[in-house]
């Protein structure tokens, strides 16, 4: 499988990553190299291996349910770059 | 169970119509942070830094939501998956602080189960259908944008952010608007009995996801629109209509349906696109890592099926069995409101055929005529076993149980206090009622004379003149007795 | 007076604890250094006041008789992974500059809370991303070390952790903070000849740790030498139940079971680490380090790794993919840059702080990960990967059937210059081929130095141990430390 261009754009446009037109052409080669390098793992016969879903043998805790959080709204807003008031600020959004 | 067909120009049309209700799950806490679930609050204050995605923060989950879920899912009888896990569905908006909703794709933590719907609860002939449940997976909500604050910028609110949802989805076996109605009305009652969620669409905190596509009766499934957050049972009922009309208009005017998300707007009675959230609809699912497979033990999932309450189907069978009418018992468990109040007051002593009269009559009326739901009743079952007590051991009538009952609900004194303090007491004195009963006809030669002479109606006028003059508070058994002696 | 930077953590602890000197000397003399080296770039923040006063909290406590951490009067250098309440956190990236935390990470409060103190935040490559520190927004950092005959060249410390190695192997700290998603502790440690362990996944808890691959990050302790490595694992590990992935575990006494003795031991010698074209010196160093195990009195056996080969495709899917997930909340809204060009909506503002925040390897991973996870390339690539992964993870347990530790080269090379490999990212990933293999199973490995190559820059040496088995880990490497009689350092320049 390999990426032309287009496909470039449209992970850039997914990734919410702004590039233009030199950028994507030179991100076409790069990620090629890439790719045509991890599709070795094709060549693995996995057959009736599951896929790892935890590193180290653990399983999830579960958490009572306590409200032990929150309250904080001056240290969650204190690195906002727009802050308006007690809210986060963000261009206006049409729906 | 309906036929609902809509008439298009080139036939009849049938819908087919698949619900994906996201429901809040009943907690203190959020999904995966401590802070509160709580409706409401001031703004961004039920917020932890996990909620805010700070850096470095990580989710761990509430033993209560996956309970609730789990809950809901056997009362359904679904499958319970004991091995389930969360996933990430990524997508960029700004009330969605992680950049990624964490939710279950691969492994739901309950699987497929069904719900039974009667399109006409109070009708107990009304036709049933089975509505079959695809799935029901725990996931968090997203925060609030305001639109209206500022001329350029949208404000954000994350205290919603990360709080538990439920998502349950129908399979696409509803055919009708009213069908639809009645599985959200239905779904929103077993949510309401086992205490998952509180079943509040104002609130939002039921909102559905309607799933909508047309075909030619039994021909193939066409292509379906969603149309999203619709948040009361009626406007589930009008998206499915408007929608379905749309897309038959388009199809037979030679177009298409797109699949896509589309809103309802009520006040203009018509869905449109949400072409701003299309975009880019790679949602990239994949096993969150920051979260361990879950894993339920047999003791969790025990004490979740112990501590499930009756259910509304398996309640309405028990009360039928109590000799109460199929209609009845179909109005006292739609509700699990209804139903608790109802065990309350059986349990207080109180008759159930008795009970169950008064409350659908007299209670039922009294909180229509004062605009107030039964959570919000001036009078307790305890207060009104009360009542019905005083009835059935002949203390007081059918007729003054009204009177008193009315003055119960203004001053909230119980109902052995205003009949001790009003004199209200029913008399079975035989000497008092045929004292009264001589005066009566004394008093009224013409409806005598009458009555003698063949007029047999007129007994009735002759109870009630009595029954007023004793001020209600004759037994009506006794009256009727000495009256047939006293006119024979 | 001894120059107090030239000692380790177990020295200084032992020092302040016995009254030989005070914990503030050690902390001044060490902000001298620090202040004198800033052509290294070790440091993105230096915290001066933070290590003075840590150091006047534990002088205190010892004159009022109170007992004291285990870390007490050590100053440190803190990663900047690392979330550090009120001193600004950043990864090493634009789109964090500025942050202020406004709470302290796990590990890092572990490490104050036993009387560590902090000299600064490390310089490192950003968000974790590389091999050679020369990914960060705040410049490259700079070895000590360099080649042998008048060869001027800057030479890379190795990465991500290369602020703490550099600084490390500088005397501008004893100790420092790393973390290893996929070596990022063992390969630069190996550069600078110093140490450093991963320990096993779980063991220190994530909380508060700028994310980068969440199933593969691990904190660990890098420093001069084992015991000091051994002194702050201690210090830095144990259960949180803040991080869902957190061992429930008690911590145990790394250090007092610290032992060179490794009869009944055996040793595993995976074959499949022998790439053809090996590195000479890195050969000739793997040997020495067999001779010395053995030396120590454990057994060696050669043993199969057989899917060593995949393992670095398969790293190179499952970390950018999660790190594509977990760099999605850095847009511009609660924290950090935002960049809004005129007239940009919400999507439009998003895309542009993501495209001046991230530097371009970490771009470029987040692109990969975002295409890996793609609809249609999801099982092709993701789920190929986890499989692969679980298979990798298979053939430790199956080694473990005949071997209780692996002992292999760290990185294939010694520290290349600066700017010899930025313009080949394959190159580069390269790397990390003998560290990846534990990071995707999840066990406690090590690098300690093994000597120095023909140009005179240091090796290191990788133990492998099975989960949760850091000690038998440290034991082999202080085994290994004890016979290599490493003692080279750089020749101060800076
Ligand atoms: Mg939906
Ligand atoms: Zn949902």
């Amino acid at each position: 499988m390999s990426v032309d261009k287009d496909t470039v754009n449209k992970i850039a446009r997914l990734s919410r990553i702004a590039i233009n037109d030199e950028e994507a052409e030179k991100m076409v080669g790069e990620l090629n190299g890439i790719l045509a390098w991890v599709e070795q793992l094709g060549e693995v016969d996995v057959t009736g291996v599951e896929p790892m879903t935890a590193v180290i043998p653990n399983k999830t805790r579960l958490r009572d349910d306590i409200v032990t959080d929150g309250d904080m709204r001056d240290k969650v807003l204190a690195n906002a770059p727009a802050k308006e008031g007690i809210f986060f600020g963000v261009p206006k959004v049409i729906e | 169970m309906s036929e609902y067909r809509i008439q298009g120009e080139t036939g009849e049309w049938e819908v087919v119509i698949g619900l994906e209700v996201h429901a809040q799950i009943t907690s203190n806490a959020k999904l995966f942070s401590g802070a509160s679930a709580a409706y409401g609050g001031e703004p961004n204050s039920h917020v932890s830094l996990v909620d805010a995605a700070m850096p470095g923060m990580l989710p761990v989950p509430n033993r209560e939501c996956i309970r609730q879920a789990v809950r809901t899912g056997m009362a359904i009888n679904a499958q319970i998956n004991a091995w389930s896990r969360f996933d990430r569905k990524n997508y960029f908006y700004a009330d969605l602080p992680q950049g990624y909703q964490i939710s279950q794709l691969y492994h739901p933590i309950v699987g497929e189960g069904e719900i039974e719907v009667i399109l006409d609860e109070k009708d107990a002939d009304s036709p049933r259908k089975t509505i079959g449940i695809e799935r029901i997976h725990v996931e968090q909500d997203a925060g609030k944008l305001m639109h209206d604050q500022h001329p350029t910028m949208s404000y954000v609110d994350l205290n919603r952010c990360g709080v538990a949802l439920m998502e349950i989805v129908s399979k696409p076996d509803m055919n009708s608007p009213a069908e639809a109605g009645a599985y959200v009305k239905k779904l929103r009652s077993i949510l309401r009995y086992v205490g998952s969620c509180d079943g509040n669409m104002e609130e939002g905190s039921m909102r559905a996801d309607v799933n909508v596509s047309v075909r030619k009766p039994g021909g193939e499934l066409g292509t379906r629109t969603e149309t999203k957050n619709v948040n009361s049972i009626r406007f589930v009922m009008q998206t499915i209509e408007v929608e379905a009309r749309r897309q038959v208009d388009l199809i037979e005017d030679g177009g298409a349906v797109v699949q896509e998300t589309r809103l309802f707007d009520p006040n203009k009675m018509e869905t449109r696109s949400m072409r701003s959230k299309e975009d880019a609809h790679d949602y990239r699912y994949f096993p969150d890592p920051d979260l361990l497979p879950l894993e339920l033990d047999d003791a969790f999932l025990e004490e979740c099926r112990a501590s499930l309450p009756e259910l509304p189907d398996a309640k309405r069978v028990r009360y039928e069995g109590m000799g109460l009418s199929a209609y009845n018992a179909a109005v006292l468990t739609a509700e699990a409101e209804t139903a608790f109040w109802f065990e309350d007051l059986l349990a207080q002593g109180a008759e159930p055929k008795q009970a169950s009269n008064w409350l659908q009559s007299e209670l039922f009326g009294a909180l229509n005529r004062l605009g107030k739901s039964l959570d919000e009743s001036p009078v307790n079952p305890a207060q009104a076993a009360e009542l019905l007590k005083l009835v059935s051991d002949g203390t007081i009538s059918g007729s003054i149980a009204k009177q008193v009952f009315e003055i119960m609900l203004e001053t909230g004194q119980g109902a052995s206090a205003i009949v001790e303090e009003k004199g209200l007491k029913q008399t079975s004195d035989t000497g008092a009622i045929e004292a009264v009963i001589a005066e009566i006809l004394a008093a009224n030669p013409g409806q005598l004379e009458a009555y003698r002479g063949g007029k047999e109606q007129l007994f009735g006028f002759f109870v009630g003149q009595t029954m007023k003059a004793m001020q209600g508070k004759a037994n009506p058994g006794v009256v009727n007795d000495l009256l047939k002696k006293a006119l024979a | 007076m001894t120059d107090l930077t030239k000692l380790g953590v177990a020295a200084i602890r032992d020092g302040v604890a016995s009254g030989a000197f005070k914990a503030v000397e050690v902390a001044e003399a060490f902000n001298t250094n620090v202040a004198a080296a800033k052509v290294l770039n070790a440091f993105i923040v230096e915290t001066p006041e933070k290590a003075v006063e840590a150091a006047q909290a534990v002088d205190a406590d010892r004159a009022a008789g109170k007992p004291l951490g285990k870390m007490a009067g050590v100053p440190i250098g803190m990663k900047d992974l690392f979330c550090t309440e009120g001193v600004q956190t950043t990864a090493a990236s634009h789109i964090l500059e500025g942050f202020i935390p406004q709470y302290e990470s796990t590990v890092s409060a572990n490490l104050w809370r036993a009387g560590a103190g902090m000299l600064g935040k490390l310089n490192m490559d950003q968000f974790a991303m590389g091999s050679s520190n020369e990914t960060s927004y705040f410049g490259n950092v700079i070895s000590p070390w360099k080649r042998g005959g008048g060869d001027n060249a800057a030479l890379a410390p190795g990465g991500s952790s290369g602020g703490s190695a550099s600084a490390i192997a500088a005397r501008l700290c004893p100790a420092a903070t790393g973390t290893d998603t996929g070596g990022s502790i063992r390969q630069p440690a190996a550069f600078v000849g110093i140490s450093g362990i991963k320990p096993t996944y779980g063991r220190c808890s994530r909380w508060g740790i700028v994310a980068f691959a969440s199933s593969l990050d691990q904190a660990g302790p890098m420093a001069r030498d084992v015991r000091d490595c051994a002194i702050m694992l201690e210090a830095m590990a144990g259960f949180d139940p803040k991080d869902s992935t957190s061992l429930d575990l008690a911590v145990p006494d790394w250090e007092a079971a610290l032992s060179s003795d490794l009869r009944g031991k055996k040793v595993g010698i995976p074959k499949e680490y022998r790439l053809d074209g090996i590195d000479e010196d890195i050969a000739a160093m793997w040997d020495n380090g067999i001779a010395w195990l053995k030396d120590a009195g454990a057994e060696i056996v050669e043993i199969s790794l057989p899917h060593t080969k995949y393992a670095l495709p398969a790293y190179y899917i499952i970390a950018p993919a999660e790190a594509s997930s977990n760099l999605a909340r850095y847009d511009g809204v609660r924290y950090g840059l935002r960049d809004l060009p005129d007239g940009a909506g919400l999507q439009d503002m998003y895309a542009a702080t993501r495209a001046a925040g991230f530097g371009a390897e970490v771009r470029r991973r987040i692109m990969i990960g975002t295409y890996v996870l793609s609809a249609g390339f999801y099982d092709a690539y993701y789920t190929q990967a986890q499989k692969v992964r679980a298979l990798i993870a298979r053939d430790f347990e199956q080694a473990w059937g005949v071997c209780d530790l692996i002992l292999a080269p760290t990185a294939p090379s010694a520290a290349f210059g600066l700017g010899e490999k930025t313009n080949d990212p394959l190159s580069m990933y390269l790397n990390d081929v003998f560290a990846v293999p534990a990071s995707l199973a999840g066990l406690p490995a090590m690098s300690v130095p093994g000597g120095l190559s023909k140009e005179g820059l240091p090796l290191g040496l990788q133990i492998v141990g099975k989960a949760l088995d850091e000690q038998g880990v440290l034991n082999a490497g202080l085994a290994i430390e004890e016979r290599a009689g490493f003692t080279a350092e750089a020749e101060k320049w800076w």
